[in-house]
């Protein structure tokens, strides 16, 4: 029932469940926060928010207070709240002479400066000067690990490190120990927080007592011009801000998107950035006596086309790695098709995925924002805490919302909420699908069924029947209820791979796939930053690599094409719910690297047979042409369950062999990660702490 | 003076047996079972009539608390028994729990039952350790006879846990304490929503400080009328009066509302230490209230409403006397260092600011101060009352307020004294 509230003399009406300072900043009014966070649960420690609501003799913490628990007049007229009186202004100016007394005010030299709420807030809401004389406290340091650097001296209290950690991240490895003033947030025993997201903490620190270790001091936030463009760490597409300072890359932070990150993103989308200056392929390289050397773009493109054209259409393949943008896939493609070739594939795991079965075959269709709508959750083959972190914190958010079923078929791995353990491979899966299992009738006996399938699952041979398991199963789960609900679900986990099969970036006729061309006698390979393959097989053919470091493909390679990485270029990326995305480029590529697509473009000039676009806008316009649904950006299509009918009819028994882990290390999943100290840092830290508990046990 | 035959708690220093068959001889466990079968709105119609006030110290009438608790709900209810005494100077609940046992869990058989508890908690202080073993004991015999427990003889299942505290002070805040209770660090919460909506684990509760609970059997016994005929309007019935400082005899003693300080002190505790010209300040409710003045000690009546005039609090009727021999401003000091020390940390005004008051005072009771850092201290006092999630920010403001309202001319004598002092040495 809506509610009339008088605010600042402003008459709103607001519904209930409403918090007052909603009501209020509805109003228009501003009420300044600390402890206060959107998607944390609510706190109310920090007092910076009080309000004065008429009839209450003390001042109101407008956070925490919901205008249906505002006793009401007794006359029944609109309850007024003001957010200006003197009143008001005098305990803003207390709480937040307290909040000062004991920081050490060390701005200058304090990493959070120019982006801190508690400089912010002290300007506009604090008093001129400070009244107290007494010494400060000054808190012992706390080592929670090589991403966040601590001096908790700053620290204010807040609790929305504790909050996220334990609320979104699900791990409790943060808390407030001590009493009084004394109380300090540490990890008790002093060991770094073990979590694929854990960063985003220093983004919710509202003060510096949590800063960025990898980039302290390197840059301040004026400095920095910003870019807002999308992540390729993980198939999600999660929205970010990458911060440069000239040429250089200085940091990446997340921005807001509901329907795909919310505010997160993973340690690894963040902390990559020190990747793309390190490794660097900032020139064209060509193989000579066995030696890589640094070469002219003329004399590699010149070496490359000649190899091209002289090389049989059926000995010609190309392989698409898991950055690559749509633009450069659908060029590759294309250039390649030109010379007859039909052996490509973007699957670079081996998926089985297959367009021709129909799109709804290889997407996440419920979207993720339809994670918060299911009732039952079967996850196959996925370890969805390391394939997508922030996609695993928003099961983690619907199992804390509802009292929802999770399972898992699959390796047994700790995904930061419970779950049902049902088995380790597909006959688990056979079992539930042929309705023999007791959670195919969980399946059943709820609103919205969902199934999330991973890599782990289809990239193997018997894949397909595996798919097409998953694909009955939820159909029989879905029989007669809601038409819109599509809860089957793959989770991808490379940002090029949605895009590469919409753009049926997979073998043609008489083409080969990953495994064909890897291991036939081919003349001619292409590697489009394709680094996740078996590359030793080879063999002896021409093998050129475009990418933008160097990895085990540009090793094996040929001819090495440097190109731009994400932050360098504008390519479009559909993300595993087959929403497409353009990144935006926020630096230039080093040295004398280039955008993608135009070393394609040039390539097939010298070639003799120039592809048809000058310019991106051109490209985008052909790739259009074949595949539509990439020009619909930030959009996800409703896909009917029965889009999936041609997949589940598809017959074959899986074999016996349980799911396998995709990701051996999530710090070190791409050769952007490979190269960052940081990664490389974090994935020792990871394998150390694992040997211990191992051997604890 | 309270006669005999209207006491409460008639063997409040132990000088009886303490066990179930002296309880009963003393009249506990009489007729629990006719009032049970009244039903529960009698009950607390009773209470309400009889208009106990909470005697944790905030005063709240007992009988419309007990009515705020919902009728049908499918959550279990349940009642806290909030024994974690820790206000400096009271030491009643410590006397019930050791002597009079069974008339708090007669008591909380009935409070549970008016408000269809089946399980009640007894929240115990910390440091009383001797207190719980005689809890403990006293129930182990009420369930042996079959008192309480499943099946028991008044037809109403009925659990009384011990839950023994950790010793600190916050966890006596009855949000804080149920927090305690349910296994979490003891720290406030929020209200609304409020215990009686969502208390522990989530259940409508509610919590009652052992007196209130204690007297509930004799309020129905001898009929609220008897209670309400005691003692003052709205401040009826009788009250454990706890008295300490500079008495000749410091005592807990059981006596009317609304009895004239003089004489609590001049009947039951030998008078002032040198006389009534030797008294300084009294502190009339426990340390978190406003200190009252000898003058005003002199002719203020012991209930809610006089204190509440004078600015000052009956609390938990902890009567603090300071004769002149105290250093009022180390003794304010003291008990701000004591919140201090017990701030949960959890909100900004408490935790910074109980730090702040107790350095200052500690160099105000040197004198090493400014004069015009009292009005400052005074202004840090406003700054952290009302502004918390809880009292103990008020219970922190309110002692130094009272010091600085009563005793203004002593501290700026103490630092006239300490400037002139430093300035001779300086010019020597």
């Amino acid at each position: 029932m809506p509610k009339q509230l008088i605010v600042d003399g402003k008459t709103i009406e607001v519904e209930d469940g409403t918090t007052l300072m909603h009501a209020c900043e509805m109003a228009g009014a501003v009420i300044p926060r600390f402890c206060y966070h959107e998607r944390l649960s609510i706190a109310g420690n920090c007092r910076m928010c009080l309000v004065e609501v008429q009839g209450s003799p003390k001042p109101i913490a407008s956070c925490a207070m919901l205008v249906n628990d505002l006793p009401p007049n007794r006359d029944g007229s609109p309850k007024i709240v003001n957010t200006t009186t003197p009143l008001v202004k005098k305990a803003r100016e207390g709480v937040m002479e307290f909040l000062l007394i004991n920081h050490p005010l060390d701005c200058p030299i304090c990493d959070q400066g120019g982006e801190c709420d508690l400089q912010d807030q002290a300007i506009a809401f604090g008093m001129g000067g400070s009244r107290y004389r007494e010494n400060k406290r000054a808190v012992e340091e706390k080592y929670i690990g090589p991403l966040i650097k601590t001096i908790m001296t700053r620290c204010i209290h807040c609790t929305r490190c504790v909050r996220y950690m334990t609320e979104v991240a699900g791990v409790e490895e943060l808390g407030l120990i001590g009493r009084g003033e004394d109380a300090e947030i540490t990890t008790y025993l002093d060991r770094g927080i073990f979590s694929e997201m854990s960063a985003n903490v220093v983004d919710l620190c509202p003060v510096g007592a949590l800063t960025h270790r990898p980039w302290a001091f390197a840059a301040r936030p004026w400095e920095m011009d910003s870019t807002e463009t999308i992540d390729v760490m993980d198939a999600l597409g999660s929205a970010i801000r990458v911060d440069t300072r000239g040429s250089a890359v200085m940091r990446i932070l997340p921005r807001n998107n509901d329907a795909v990150n919310e505010e997160w993103i993973s340690d690894k989308t963040r902390h990559v950035a020190d990747g793309l200056k390190i490794q660097r392929l900032d020139q064209p390289y060509v193989r000579n006596g066995g030696r890589l050397e640094p070469a002219s773009w003329d004399q590699a493109l010149t070496l490359v086309a000649g190899r091209l054209k002289a090389a049989k259409p059926e000995k010609i393949g190309a392989i698409a790695g898991d950055l690559a943008g749509a633009e450069e896939m659908f060029a590759v493609k294309d250039l390649l098709g030109r010379f007859g070739a039909t052996s490509f594939d973007c699957r670079q795991a081996g998926e089985k995925l297959d367009p021709k079965l129909g799109r709804a075959g290889y997407l996440f269709n419920s979207s993720i924002e339809g994670i918060e709508q299911a009732d039952a959750i079967l996850i196959v083959g996925s370890n969805p805490k390391l394939e997508a972190p922030v996609l695993n914190a928003r099961i983690r958010k619907r199992w804390r919302a509802a009292d929802i079923k999770i399972a898992l078929i699959g390796a047994k791995v700790d995904l930061a909420y419970p779950y049902e353990y049902l088995g380790a491979g597909p006959d688990t899966l056979e079992q539930i699908a042929n309705g023999k299992h007791a959670f195919a009738n969980v399946l059943k006996g709820v609103a919205h069924p969902m199934v999330i399938v991973g890599q782990g699952a289809h990239a193997r041979s018997d894949g397909l029947a595996i798919l097409s398991l998953a694909a009955r199963l939820l159909l029989a789960a879905s029989a007669g209820k809601e038409a819109s609900w599509n809860g089957f679900n793959i989770l991808h986990t490379a940002a090029a791979r949605v895009a590469g099969l919409d753009l049926g970036f997979v073998p043609g006729k008489g083409g080969k796939d990953v495994a064909g061309i890897l291991g036939s006698g081919m003349d001619f390979v292409y590697l489009l930053g394709a680094d996740e393959c078996d590359l030793s097989r080879l063999g002896s053919a021409f093998v050129v690599y475009q990418g933008s470091n160097g990895d085990r493909g540009a090793e094996r390679a040929d001819v090495v094409f440097p190109a731009a990485a994400y932050t360098e270029k504008s390519a479009t990326y559909v993300n595993t719910e087959g929403r497409a995305q353009q990144t935006v480029r926020a630096v230039y590529p080093p040295g004398s690297a280039k955008e993608d697509w135009k070393i394609l473009r040039e390539l097939s000039q010298r070639a003799g047979n120039t592809l048809p676009y000058d310019t991106i806008a051109e490209l985008r316009a052909a790739m259009y042409r074949s595949a539509p649904q990439l020009a619909a950006l930030n959009t996800v299509e409703a896909r009917a369950a029965s889009g999936l009918e041609t997949l589940a009819k598809l017959s074959g028994r899986p074999g016996p062999e349980p799911f396998a882990s995709v990701i051996a290390d999530f710090y070190l999943t791409n050769p952007i990660a490979r190269a960052s100290a940081v990664m490389a840092g974090m994935s020792a830290l990871r394998s150390s702490h694992e040997q211990k508990l191992s051997a604890a046990e | 003076m309270l006669h005999d035959r209207d006491r409460i708690f008639r063997n409040i220093y132990g000088f009886h047996d303490v066990s179930l068959k002296g309880a009963r001889q003393r009249g506990a466990w009489d007729g629990t079972k006719f009032f049970i079968d009244m039903g529960h709105d009698y009950i607390i119609d009773e209470v309400k009539k009889s208009g106990l006030r909470g005697r944790g110290g905030a005063g709240f009438p007992t009988g419309l608390k007990w009515s705020f608790m919902p009728k049908a709900d499918s959550r279990p209810s349940y009642v806290v028994i909030n024994a974690d005494e820790s206000e400096p100077g009271s030491c009643k609940d410590r006397e019930i729990l050791r002597h009079d046992p069974h008339l708090l869990i007669e008591g909380a058989l009935l409070a549970s039952f008016a408000m269809r508890a089946h399980t009640s908690y007894v929240y115990v202080r910390g440091e009383y350790i001797r207190e719980r073993q005689a809890l403990q004991r006293a129930i182990d015999e009420a369930y042996d006879a079959k008192l309480i427990g499943k099946d028991n003889i008044h037809g109403w299942d009925f659990d009384l846990v011990v839950h023994h505290g950790a010793g600190a002070y916050i966890c006596g805040e009855e949000t804080a304490m149920l927090e305690s209770l349910e296994g979490k660090k003891g720290q406030p919460r929020l209200k609304p929503p409020f215990p009686a909506n969502v208390g522990l684990y989530g259940a409508p509760t509610t919590v009652n400080n052992v007196e209130s609970i204690a007297v509930a059997g004799d309020i129905l016994r001898r009929g609220s009328s008897w209670f309400a005929a005691l003692g003052l309007p709205n401040n009826t019935g009788t009250k454990l009066f706890q008295i300490s400082g500079h008495v000749e005899r410091p005592c807990v003693v059981e006596e009317e509302m609304g009895i004239p300080l003089k004489d609590l002190i001049d009947k039951h505790c030998g008078g002032i230490r040198g006389g009534w010209d030797n008294l300084l300040a009294v502190i009339p409710g426990g340390s978190s209230v406003r200190c009252i003045t000898a003058e005003q000690a002199m002719d203020v009546t012991m209930d809610f409403d006089a204190l509440g005039k004078l600015g000052s609090g009956l609390g938990t009727a902890a009567v603090i006397v300071m004769d002149k021999s105290t250093d009022i401003i180390g003794a304010i000091r003291r008990i701000a260092y004591f919140y201090k020390h017990e701030s949960c940390g959890q909100c900004t005004p408490c935790r910074e600011g109980t730090g702040w008051m107790w350095r200052v005072l500690e160099r105000m009771e040197r004198g090493e101060a400014e004069k015009r850092e009292i009005d400052l201290l005074l202004d840090v006092t406003k700054q952290v009352e009302g502004h918390t999630i809880c009292a103990l920010g008020d219970a922190a403001a309110w002692p130094v307020q009272g010091l600085i309202k009563n005793f203004r001319p002593v501290i700026e004598a103490r630092i006239d004294q300490y400037q002139a002092k430093h300035t001779r040495e300086a010019a020597e």
